[in-house]
């Protein structure tokens, strides 16, 4: 294959938000000011996991002096939610998790809020709370959480079971099983058990709503979703009149993601709000509790699996049950759910499958995307399981994973064809660099050193037709605006899609602006979810410059006689191979046009236009088997390796290094890949080493804030960290490219659990793998030894 | 009941009245409309709300607006009244920063870390860096601009004073 020779493709081009950012001029929703006519609102909460409501009595609150309005959920009795209606504004009859709103208090001040919110009157009558999903399924569960799930609307691909806690149940067989297991000379069985998770983003949710006299609703929120928010908030208002048309929805920028602001969580408050106090807006700000228990929890995960295979190596059958603790609503959860059911293979090529992926109703904060999207979740069972199988074969964990490894063409489990991929070339480059072959002795007895790998990979979990569109505009100086409504939420999207124009126009990405969605203003985006935006919303801005360098070469090749065939772009200017010396500026015409012998003008403002759909996929399949269909566009690859130092006596683990490499199609900006696989994997490494999410026996969460809840600080990073870029490219990305921002979080857990393995012979099943939890493991092998 | 506060806002003097329970974290933002420090746990657990107040770095969300009487605090803004500063340079130059969010913050620590230490060791920068929390970068960006913006001061310094030496 020949190499194309790019000009801005494959910089690690400055990122163009890079002196807003450093400059603190970045404008975040909090920071937009509104006004001494801004109104604050404060919720108040449930404090039981499940009960009835029996009685609001909204009274003293509503005669506190400085309180503007009390409201609860009588005046909004509206279901609605992303691919499942499960979901109310506020609680109506009944409440599902500790903290979920109930009523709210709109006040002048925030203060005046809070006190007000504190004097609203709610009499429940307690239900019995689910708290796991073994006591939420079953012959006879002990409370059913959605009594009306039956009647629920729903994406065609999910099969809730009626009268159940069963939101969601997806199937996948394969091959035959029986056969599988029949046929290997090892079968392996275990459990393991992935805790929640928050994402942690720095900023909290923040929202303001406007319902102006004149009847446009507008909103302001920190989201990565302003089109699907616009869609559901209009879906969830429909009843008070509201149409696509009255609602507006304006995202400036995002202060970290992760999924916590994908969909709608707590916006859906501010719409609703804005609609009683008509003339003025309210603000909702989280505070960091409720950006802990009334957001989106990444939700905890049971699996069990079962594996067969052969002497030397080849898995022959993977039988595979995930039990999702997805909470009290699922609307959004139960996709990440369907996902990983369609997935939890791992990169893997196994001829015999049988997968239930089972989305259960707890009594837990409601459940929801997290970087990673339920791969995170499976790939810690999955990974950890086959590494103890090639210790059982006395086979290397490495040569095992390469065995297995899946290629292009193989299956995959839902009946597809894997995608060109690097996954060989990752494994081979990630054992390299982490020296899998060499011994690393340990000097200090009481320090034990160990090893471990994991593959990984996600495809995008979206709807068949998500898509991405875009437009764009010159300015007088040849330097352009390009309107699109995806967000930046720290990625470098905004730098990225520059690069794509620029190699297309020949205009450097320094005189590319990139605006933040309004969808007022900018063009449809589905939502900047499952790393789809480099490769969806990427196709769309090619197809957008292409479309404007299309126009602007008919221009020349119509005014100056030119043929079009040997017209280029290059720096800023139009340019023509029959005739190096002729250079026509872009400046000259993109807005003007050109001027004719008579002293006419032909042209004028040169805007492009691109869209982007993946036409080729489905997600019509047999519910039975999972076969048929095409689920995934397409699967991002790679593998991770770590070495760790265990001390012995307090169980600390220290990183000597860690190793990822990601097949990225091809590298638009290998500094922001760089970046996402540094960031991520501290992410990723965080799950397994520091954070855990505490609940008490009544559901309430014990640890909502940085003090309790410990994200990694800069003392908490691994010593050294060496991210490495695969390119094996996407046939249908742009320039090549696909998607890699989750994947860098996926591997961390399993590499951490197989080097304490490797370290210690202790195989912990369950997250997070704390200090205490390796030095009470110690303890325990050592009085066992006795 | 308002208490009315003077204090010098970058450079400025500032006069207002505030509650007793307002933080200087909400007055800057709600009341004068400075919005760089930003709102992230409101118990000084993660740093975004960091100014520097009489030349020392603090948690603005843990400071009463009544106490600052008299004081003087610096936000960003007042940092680079000159213009960028070799910090904000080099966190671009890096990808020190990805949604930004904390990057005041991390900057003004920075900048107080480089004051009191021009020449921090890896481990003084995480120390001094460990109450700023960054959830996008993994920290390794920040700690090596600083550690860039270092060298260059060291490496300027020696010209200077080779140039004397000649």
């Amino acid at each position: 294959m020949s190499k194309q020779e790019y000009k801005y493709i494959g910089q690690s081009t400055p990122r163009i938000d890079g002196k807003e950012k450093i400059t603190g001029a970045t404008c975040f929703v909090d920071d937009i000011q509104f006004g001494p006519n801004l109104l604050y609102a404060a919720i108040v909460e449930s404090p039981h996991a499940h009960a009835l409501i029996e009685k609001i009595d909204t009274g003293r609150a509503a005669k506190a002096p400085g309180v503007v309005k009390v409201v609860t959920g009588k005046e909004f009795p509206f279901r609605f939610g992303l691919y499942m209606h499960d979901r109310y504004v506020f609680a109506q009859d009944r409440v599902r998790f500790v903290g979920e709103q109930v009523a709210a208090v709109i006040a002048r001040d925030p203060f005046t809020a809070k006190k007000a919110a504190a004097l609203v009157e709610v009499q429940y009558k307690e239900l019995v709370p689910l708290l796991n999903v073994f006591d939420a399924i079953g012959e006879r569960p002990k409370s059913i959480i959605h009594p009306e799930l039956k009647n629920y609307a729903h994406v065609p691909w999910f099969f809730p079971e009626a009268d159940s806690n069963i939101a969601h149940f997806r199937k996948v067989r394969r091959g035959d099983i029986e056969k599988g297991f029949a046929e290997a000379d090892l079968v392996y069985e275990d459990q393991y058990v992935v805790p929640r998770y928050a994402h942690c983003a720095i900023e909290v949710h923040a929202a303001v709503g406007l319902l102006d006299n004149s009847g446009r609703l507008t909103l302001w929120t920190a989201s990565q979703s302003p089109h699907t928010q616009r869609h559901l908030f209009t879906q969830a208002l429909a009843p008070l009149g509201f149409t696509h048309q009255d609602v507006r929805v304006i995202s400036p920028a995002v202060g970290g993601g992760f999924g916590g602001k994908a969909g709608v969580s707590m916006e859906i408050l501010a719409a609703a709000l804005a609609t009683v106090v008509k003339g003025s807006p309210v603000k909702i700000l989280w505070s960091r509790e409720q950006e802990f228990y009334n957001t989106y929890q990444r939700q905890g995960v049971h699996a069990r699996l079962k594996v067969g295979v052969k002497h030397d190596g080849a898995i022959t059958a993977l039988e595979q049950t995930l039990y999702w603790d997805a909470g009290a609503y699922v609307e959004y959860g139960a996709n990440v759910v369907n996902a990983a059911g369609l997935s939890a293979t791992g990169p893997y090529r196994i001829p015999n499958i049988k997968m239930d992926s089972i989305c259960v109703y707890t009594n837990l904060p409601p459940g929801g995307p997290y970087r990673g999207f339920g791969y995170s979740e499976f790939i810690f069972g999955l990974e950890s399981h086959f590494n103890e199988i090639a210790k059982k074969l006395n086979m290397d964990a490495v040569a095992f994973r390469r065995k297995n490894a899946i290629r292009e063409g193989d299956a995959l489990a839902y009946g597809g064809k894997m995608n060109p991929n690097g996954l060989l070339e990752a494994i081979d480059k990630v054992a390299q660099a982490i020296e899998w072959d060499k011994e690393f002795p340990s000097a200090d007895p009481n320090i034990a050193v160990g090893k471990g790998f994991s593959l990984f990979w996600k495809a995008p979990a979206m709807p068949p037709n998500a898509s991405s569109s875009a437009f764009l505009k010159f300015n007088e100086d040849a330097g352009l605006n390009i309107l699109v409504s995806a967000q930046e939420i720290g990625q470098g999207f905004l730098t990225a899609m520059a690069q794509v124009a620029a190699e297309v126009l020949g205009v450097p990405p320094d005189r590319i602006r990139v605006e933040s969605p309004d969808t007022d203003r900018t063009p449809y985006e589905w939502q900047t979810v499952a790393s789809h935006i480099t490769w969806g919303c990427g196709n769309a801005v090619k197809r957008a410059a292409e479309d404007a360098r299309e126009q602007i070469f008919d221009l020349v090749e119509k005014t100056l006689g030119k043929k079009r065939a040997a017209l280029y772009l290059e720096d800023s200017a139009v340019k023509y191979l029959e005739e190096p010396g002729f250079n026509l500026p872009l400046k000259s015409f993109v807005i003007d046009g050109i001027m004719m012998a008579d002293g006419t003008w032909r042209g004028g403002p040169v805007t492009g236009r691109g869209m982007f759909m993946p036409e080729f996929s489905s997600a019509v399949s047999d519910p039975e088997t999972g076969q048929g269909g095409k689920p995934m566009v397409h699967y991002t690859v790679g593998a991770s390796a770590i070495r760790i130092e265990i001390d012995k006596e307090t169980g600390k683990i220290r990183i000597p290094k860690v190793v990822l490499a990601v097949d990225a199609g091809k590298a638009i900006n290998p500094g922001l890949i760089r970046g996402q696989i540094v960031g991520g994997l501290l992410q990723g490494l965080a799950t397994v080493l520091y954070e855990d999410m505490r609940f008490n026996d009544k559901g309430k969460l014990l640890n909502p804030n940085f003090t309790d809840y410990k994200i990694p600080t800069a003392l908490d990073i691994p010593a050294e960290i060496v991210p490495i870029i695969i390119e094996v490219p996407q046939p249908d990305g742009p320039f090549g490219a696909r998607g890699i921002g989750e994947h860098t979080m996926i591997p961390a857990a399993p590499i951490v659990a197989n080097a304490v393995e490797d370290a210690l012979g202790i195989r912990i099943k369950s997250m997070p793998i704390t200090a205490e939890k390796i030095a009470m493991a110690i303890k325990k092998m050592e009085e066992n030894k006795r | 009941m308002l208490y009315e506060i003077t204090f010098i806002l970058n450079g400025e003097e500032r006069r207002l009245g505030v509650q007793p329970n307002e933080t200087l974290l909400d007055v800057l933002r709600r009341k004068l409309g400075i919005t760089s420090p930003k709102v992230g746990c409101e118990r000084g657990d993660c740093g975004a709300c960091t100014v520097k107040l009489n030349g020392l770095l603090v948690k603005s969300c843990l400071i009463l607006a009544v106490e600052v009487n008299g004081r003087e605090v610096t936000t960003i803004e007042g940092l680079m009244a000159k213009g960028l500063t070799p910090l904000q340079e080099m966190f671009m130059a890096k990808n020190s920063f990805q949604c930004g969010y904390c990057a005041p913050g991390m900057i003004l620590a920075a900048d107080d870390l480089l004051l009191r230490n021009p020449d921090p060791s890896d481990h003084q920068i995480k120390e001094a860096l460990a109450g700023n929390l960054c959830r996008c970068t993994g920290y390794e960006p920040i700690i090596e601009a600083i550690k860039a913006v270092a060298a260059n001061t060291k490496a300027s310094a020696g010209q200077t004073r080779g140039g004397n030496n000649e």
